[in-house]
């Protein structure tokens, strides 16, 4: 027998209530059982760091994370970035700095970026450190150059007053 | 609209647009493969060999049919044995069926040999499980000196892949007898043996494939992350006997591919066979392990070189045996001799090799495939060139850039026709290599070397000089006879009524920014903003019969498709315009949205105006001009090299051995920069590639053909701080074999990268009487030594 368990969790503020078996992925639940396909999934075992979204506030690997963990927490994803059909900041900068080339490791880029952004709002961030916080996803395209640089970009942005 | 970027001069070509495919992607909207939903739709999963060579005997699918969600079992005698066939119209080439599953005998480990669909994932994989499946163990032949070691006749000691045996290519591709006595009388001789490693493609998107029959179109709907769409198209109706246009194959977004997608997997004609049977959608998505295991390999090679000099360092003869480690099979369509025809080629490269004697074979072993992952034996051969230059400027005490400038073609000499009977239109051989040294010396990298070596760190300085032959059409790609052949592509250009255009290409962007760079050349050619032209890619429904993106080709022969059709329908606005303008449509200029008479500023019309006569007022134009604006064009070039100079420097953990990459500079010419920004991002994310191909990534197997790099905790793909800042410098020598005078540049990063580290690793070493002449060298290699 199929072990579910009925959960409640909000995804980028909209409520939803649903079944889910235990063994299902946070990252599957998203993608195929609440639509939200824009969390991709490049490993399955938590180090490309594509599937990340934030739980609670904090950055995750989807795919290592039960979907009943998230039962009562707020989840955001990449959908939830944009203000309607208007890009955030941090998305500006990637399009603005050539941070992406296929697309699907991004998403998980954007969460980690952005969770960091939140963590430390108003610090100033350097080269190497940018390097070391973006050195926790993979990207095979773009060799990394124009993420730093974005989130360099949007650090220097969201400090001036 | 975007507004245009900064420096625009009236032409979208060379301005760097920002990319159209960015917002969807950011918006976490893309829509790849795996985010496909179909009512009804059912999921795959495969049962593969654990054994890298085993006959398959019972296979016993009793428990797993009994799972609950289960809709089928699958085997090869339940398929009918359908198989994909690559061949190349060559004696000398030993054709591998490639079953779709293994029926008698598996060849490697991951080799699929059943397939369960069920209604979700999870099912299937559970059900896949308790698949029983009688395995009888065979020899294994897991290097290429276990499939070629000698007993009393040839290869009679090697367990065998085949019948014919374990050498599927055997090519001696060029010959000459004065080899023996140039050797023999040259001032120095070079002899060598180049090795590089077995390596993932890993684009971050795996494989993927959704299939799923429609009753009203007569035909099976296949979305497969693939670079080539009309080639699974191809591969699915013959290995299922269908005709083509009962299948349409949609790659939709494509997370990346770098040549891993290039091919067809057995995988996607297997969920094809399961849809078309069932007659319900069925969806396939690999897992990493998967990927790392069963998809396709690449670049496992060993050159055993000879080479001569003159004392002046002028190379005077080359001969190679080169062998290419390929795997069970044959990929589809390429064959397995794209790694050793590709390598011996192309091996004279860049530099004047007079006398040149080049021997080709590909090797089975029981290993995936190996299937044309970026650069194609073309990382390797350039390494195994610029090795040559570093070793005989060493045995000559020569400056080892004046010993490749003695050879390097020159730029009065081109048109060169090499030794190698290859045609090297015009490039920047020797400038890209003069500029690249005083870049180097202008930013100080010798002074920062010198420091580094004062304070106890080994510090290192590398250059690689090459060419990048891109955009082969089928007057090249015919020279290696393959069974199908590649290269040209077609266009169509069409206007809608509001003065919006659709272009259809053959090609198959999958994170080359094509949607921008084809609507940039387009949009020149009839005056409009790229903003209002829509590529549609991907899709063998919507384009013509084309070869998809692969061999840094897309920009050159589907965008010079695009440019030629845009240029017929820009003809047919200037016809239509010089009718209601009355004026002669040699007179009107297309630009700014705008059809104006040249030279009166007051006889204009907007082009959405043109456009709106052709279809709704037709009446008022002459029959030739009515009804459409729309143009259909194909473009089939000889191909065209782009050429670059990597600088690389590393410097070494004197505690770990750790490589460390600290500086790294790219000075390439591909001809006129369609949009600078994606140039610069192609060239980065491919130096990143060779740079792990030169330093961390590497497939390993034990002696039973077990592979021990299975996840991204065994196989080192490069993270933000394993590279570095990559600078690049553009020249541009316009190709004449390109419409736009663009040529490709695709590979360029991953092909110059491992020889420029390389040669920064032994420069680190230069005090040592050690050299290193493969790849990934790797800290516990360097610990040994130092």
């Amino acid at each position: 027998m199929k072990d579910v368990h009925e959960i409640r969790l909000t995804v980028n503020g909209r409520p939803h209530e649903l079944a889910v078996e235990a063994r299902r992925t946070l990252a599957d639940m998203l993608r195929h059982d609440l639509g939200y396909t824009g969390t991709h999934l490049g490993c399955e075992h938590g180090i490309c760091g594509a599937c990340t979204v934030l739980l609670d506030g904090a950055p995750v690997r989807a795919c290592l994370v039960f979907g009943v963990q998230a039962d009562g927490a707020e989840v955001r994803t990449v959908e939830g970035l944009a203000d309607g059909e208007q890009l955030s900041d941090l998305q500006q900068a990637f399009s603005d700095h050539h941070a992406l080339q296929c697309g699907f490791c991004t998403p998980g880029f954007l969460m980690l970026a952005e969770a960091y952004l939140a963590e430390n709002a108003g610090s100033t961030l350097g080269e190497d450190e940018a390097r070391e916080l973006v050195a926790a996803n993979l990207c095979r395209c773009t060799g990394y150059q124009g993420i730093v640089e974005a989130l360099l970009a949007t650090a220097r942005a969201r400090q001036r007053p | 609209m975007s507004a245009p970027a900064a420096g625009f001069d009236g032409r979208w070509v060379g301005a760097a647009v920002p990319r159209k495919e960015d917002r969807r992607m950011l918006l976490g909207r893309g829509r790849f493969t795996g985010d496909l939903i179909r009512p009804g739709m059912l999921h795959a999963a495969f049962v593969r060999s654990p054994h890298a060579h085993a006959l398959v005997g019972t296979i016993d699918g009793t428990a797993a049919r009994q799972v609950p969600g289960v809709a089928g079992l699958f085997t090869a005698a339940g398929l009918g044995h359908p198989y994909l066939l690559a061949m190349l119209e060559r004696d000398e080439f030993v054709p591998t069926p490639m079953p779709i599953l293994a029926g008698g005998r598996a060849r490697f480990v991951g080799e699929p040999v059943a397939m369960v669909v069920a209604d979700d994932a999870y099912l299937a994989e559970d059900a896949a499980e308790l698949v029983e499946v009688g395995w009888d163990p065979l020899p294994v032949a897991a290097s290429m000196e276990a499939a070629t070691a000698a007993g009393a006749g040839e290869h009679k000691g090697a367990p065998r892949l085949h019948d014919h045996g374990n050498c599927l290519v055997d090519l001696l591709m060029f010959d000459d007898d004065r080899l023996p006595q140039i050797f023999a009388a040259a001032k120095t001789c070079v002899n060598a043996t180049f090795r590089s490693a077995r390596v993932a493609a890993l684009p971050l998107e795996g494989r993927a494939c959704l299939a799923d029959w429609d009753d009203r179109d007569d035909q099976l709907v296949v979305h497969v992350s693939t670079q080539v769409p009309h080639q699974v198209r191809s591969g699915i109706a013959q290995a299922l006997d269908l005709p083509e246009r009962a299948i349409r194959v949609i790659a939709p977004d494509v997370g990346g591919g770098f040549g891993l997608k290039c091919v067809v997997g057995r995988e996607e004609v297997a969920v094809a066979a399961a849809a078309l049977r069932l007659r319900r959608p069925v969806r396939w998505a690999e897992d990493r392990q998967e990927n790392l295991t069963a998809a396709f390999h690449g670049h496992e090679q060993r050159y055993q070189v000879k080479a001569a000099f003159d004392e002046q360092g002028r190379i005077l003869g080359l001969d190679a045996e080169i062998d290419c480690d390929t795997g069970a099979y044959s990929v589809f369509p390429f064959t397995c001799a794209v790694e050793p025809l590709m390598a011996a080629t192309e091996l004279p490269g860049v530099y004047k090799v007079p006398a040149y004697r080049a021997r080709g074979r590909a090797i089975a072993t029981n290993k995936a495939p190996a299937a044309p992952y970026r650069g194609v034996s073309r990382p390797q051969i350039v390494l195994v060139m610029e090795r040559l230059m570093e070793k005989a400027a060493a045995a000559l005490r020569l400056d080892p850039l004046q010993v490749r400038r003695i050879n390097l073609i020159g730029r009065e000499e081109f048109p060169y026709t090499g030794v190698n009977k290859i045609t090297y239109d015009e490039g920047s051989y020797r400038e890209s290599l003069d500029l690249a040294e005083k870049q180097v010396s202008e930013q100080g990298w010798p002074a920062e070397r010198d420091r580094f070596r004062e304070q106890g760190r080994r510090a290192g300085i590398g250059y690689a000089c090459f060419s990048e032959r891109t955009a082969y059409g089928t007057p090249t790609m015919s020279q290696r006879r393959m069974r199908m052949t590649p290269g040209y592509d077609t266009a169509l250009v069409r206007m809608d009524p509001t003065g919006e255009v659709i272009v259809t290409t053959g090609t198959c962007g999958h994170g080359q920014g094509h949607e921008t760079t084809f609507a940039q050349i387009v949009a020149d050619r009839l005056g409009i903003h790229p903003d209002q032209v829509k590529l549609r890619q991907g899709d063998t429904d919507l384009a013509s019969y084309g070869w998809g993106t692969w061999g840094s080709r897309s920009v050159v022969v589907g965008g010079g498709a695009a440019g030629r059709a845009a240029d017929i329908v820009a003809s047919q606005l200037r016809q239509v315009a010089g009718s209601l303008l009355e004026a002669s449509p040699a007179d009107i200029e297309l630009a700014g949205g705008m059809a104006r008479v040249r030279g009166d500023d007051a006889a204009a019309i907007p082009i959405p105006e043109l456009a709106r006569v052709v279809h709704f007022q037709a009446h008022r134009l002459a029959e030739d001009l009515r009804y459409a604006l729309e143009a259909r064009a194909t473009f089939d070039p000889p191909g065209t090299f782009s050429n670059a100079c990597h600088a690389a420097m590393v410097v070494i953990d004197p505690g770990t051995c750790a490589i460390r990459l600290h500086r790294y500079l790219v000075v390439e010419d591909c001809g006129v920069v369609i949009n600078p920004a994606v140039v610069d991002g192609q060239v980065r994310g491919g130096v990143t590639q060779g740079v792990a191909a030169a330093l961390l990534e590497r497939l390993c197997f034990d002696a039973d053909g077990q592979p021990s790099s299975a996840t991204l905790m065994d196989y080192l793909a490069p993270t933000a701080t394993e590279i570095c800042a990559v600078d690049v410098v553009h020249l541009q020598t316009p190709s004449r074999y390109s419409e736009t005078g663009a040529k490709g540049m695709g590979e360029g990063g991953t092909i110059g990268a491992p020889a420029a580290v390389l040669n920064a690793i032994n420069d680190a070493l230069s005090d040592m009487g050690v050299r290193f002449d493969h790849i990934p060298v790797l800290p516990h290699e360097l610990a040994a030594v130092l």
